[in-house]
């Protein structure tokens, strides 16, 4: 009776505890000490690029972000926590990048960023920086629940010539893996990241766009509805979990 | 200018060891890779890196196509004197960078 009662125990506090972890805690010791150590760190550098950035003026006749948010630290703290967010003037979600993007068209009429372009990189690195160690808190306004379920759709599709949804490999599969790679649970919590395939820093776009590819399904645009709805829902499903940016991926 | 990312002690003893960090932006593209096209990038790579303590070199390496971008030196050397310690790096392209820090030995 009571070896049932201790099995029983067992089982109920596995269950409760928080099972969810970074893909940061997925990768070898090396690669974690390199996200750990700021001088090992060379996300570091695009941080570095988007501060200078932020401090300067796209045109003469423009305001810097310095101008308008002053100091980033403190104005931008907790914000890339809180996105995607919904964006009451085109009634849609909107990324943290195309909030950027959307700063520079409406706000310095300076020449526009593109998507994964070094500028836009740096800036969203530098601004998501502020926020690292940080609690992801997606909103909770009515705008973005529809969003999410949208995301959640997609996440539990199968797509592509192999038939498979992303949730086959991160939540059916997560930990075991794949080829060479361990297969993570999909967790937002390090982006934009310094990717050591890429040898260079890239958005959660760009790495969806390698799951999808990776299935040999079309990937979807940058700064689509489909791709901020799956961002959407991978920040609520980790929702509370620490932000890491710049992180490090394999 | 490429952006540079340098771990130095300021202040150290007499004749200890310190350990120094280098880390520098730069693409490293081998000369072998086809871009969309199909054609060859031409080579474009940081061949050495120097460090001179108090205007002597302490610490040289030679970097070759299959290192990575952004490359990362860490190296150890003894603390002697006070005085600038100056790191330079250069590559294709007439690419060359020199930065240089201050050490104080007590
Ligand atoms: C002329 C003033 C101005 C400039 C310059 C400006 N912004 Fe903004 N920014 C705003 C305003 C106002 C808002 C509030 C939302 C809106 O009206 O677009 C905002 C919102 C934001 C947000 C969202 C903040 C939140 O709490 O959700 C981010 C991120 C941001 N800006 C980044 C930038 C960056 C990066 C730059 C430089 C590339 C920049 N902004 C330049 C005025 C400016
Ligand atoms: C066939 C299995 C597979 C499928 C299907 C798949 N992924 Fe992945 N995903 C991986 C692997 C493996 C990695 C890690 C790659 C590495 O370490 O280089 C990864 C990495 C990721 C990451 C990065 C996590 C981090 O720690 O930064 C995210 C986010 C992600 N996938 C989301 C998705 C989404 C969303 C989909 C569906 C559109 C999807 N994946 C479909 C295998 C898959």
């Amino acid at each position: 009776m009571k070896r049932i009662a201790l099995a029983l125990f067992a089982c109920c506090s596995i269950a409760s505890a928080d099972e969810r972890r970074s893909g940061l805690l997925d990768m070898r010791p090396e690669a974690q000490a390199m996200q750990r150590d700021d001088s090992m760190n060379p996300g570091m550098l695009w941080v570095l690029d988007g501060e200078a950035l932020w401090g300067r003026k796209p045109t003469p006749a423009a305001q810097s972000c310095a101008d308008c948010h002053g100091d980033a630290a403190a104005s931008m703290r907790g914000v890339a926590a809180r996105y995607p967010a919904f964006d009451q003037a085109s009634g849609s979600a909107i990324d943290l990048a195309g909030r950027i993007i959307q700063c520079r068209e409406a706000h310095q009429a300076g020449p526009p960023l593109a998507r994964e372009s070094k500028e836009l990189l740096a800036l969203s690195s530098f601004v998501a920086h502020q926020s690292r160690g940080l609690p992801i808190a997606p909103p909770e306004d009515t705008g973005m629940r529809a969003v999410r379920a949208l995301g959640q759709r997609i996440y539990n599709t199968r797509m592509g010539q192999l038939d498979l949804s992303c949730a086959q490999c991160h939540d059916d599969h997560a930990g075991r893996r794949l080829a060479g790679s361990s297969i993570p649970q999909a967790h937002p919590t390090g982006y934009p990241i310094y990717r050591l395939e890429w040898q260079g820093v890239g958005s959660l776009q760009r790495r969806l766009r390698g799951c999808m590819v990776g299935v040999r399904a079309e990937p979807f645009a940058y700064g689509s509805s489909e791709f901020i709805a799956i961002e959407a829902y991978l920040m609520e499903r980790a929702r509370g979990m620490a932000l890491e940016t710049p992180a490090i991926r394999p | 200018m490429a952006r540079v990312l340098l771990r130095v002690p300021t202040m150290t003893e007499k004749g200890s060891v310190i350990e120094i960090r280098a880390l520098i932006q730069h693409v490293m593209e081998t000369g072998y890779r086809p871009n969309a096209q199909g054609e060859l990038q031409p080579r474009d790579i940081i061949w050495t890196f120097t460090c001179r303590y108090g205007g002597e070199v302490v610490f040289n390496a030679t970097l070759s196509p299959a290192i990575a971008a952004n490359p990362f030196i860490a190296f150890t050397t003894i603390a002697t004197q006070s005085g600038p310690v100056s790191f330079t790096w250069e590559g294709d392209n007439g690419f060359a960078q020199t930065e240089t820090r201050h050490i104080t030995v007590t």
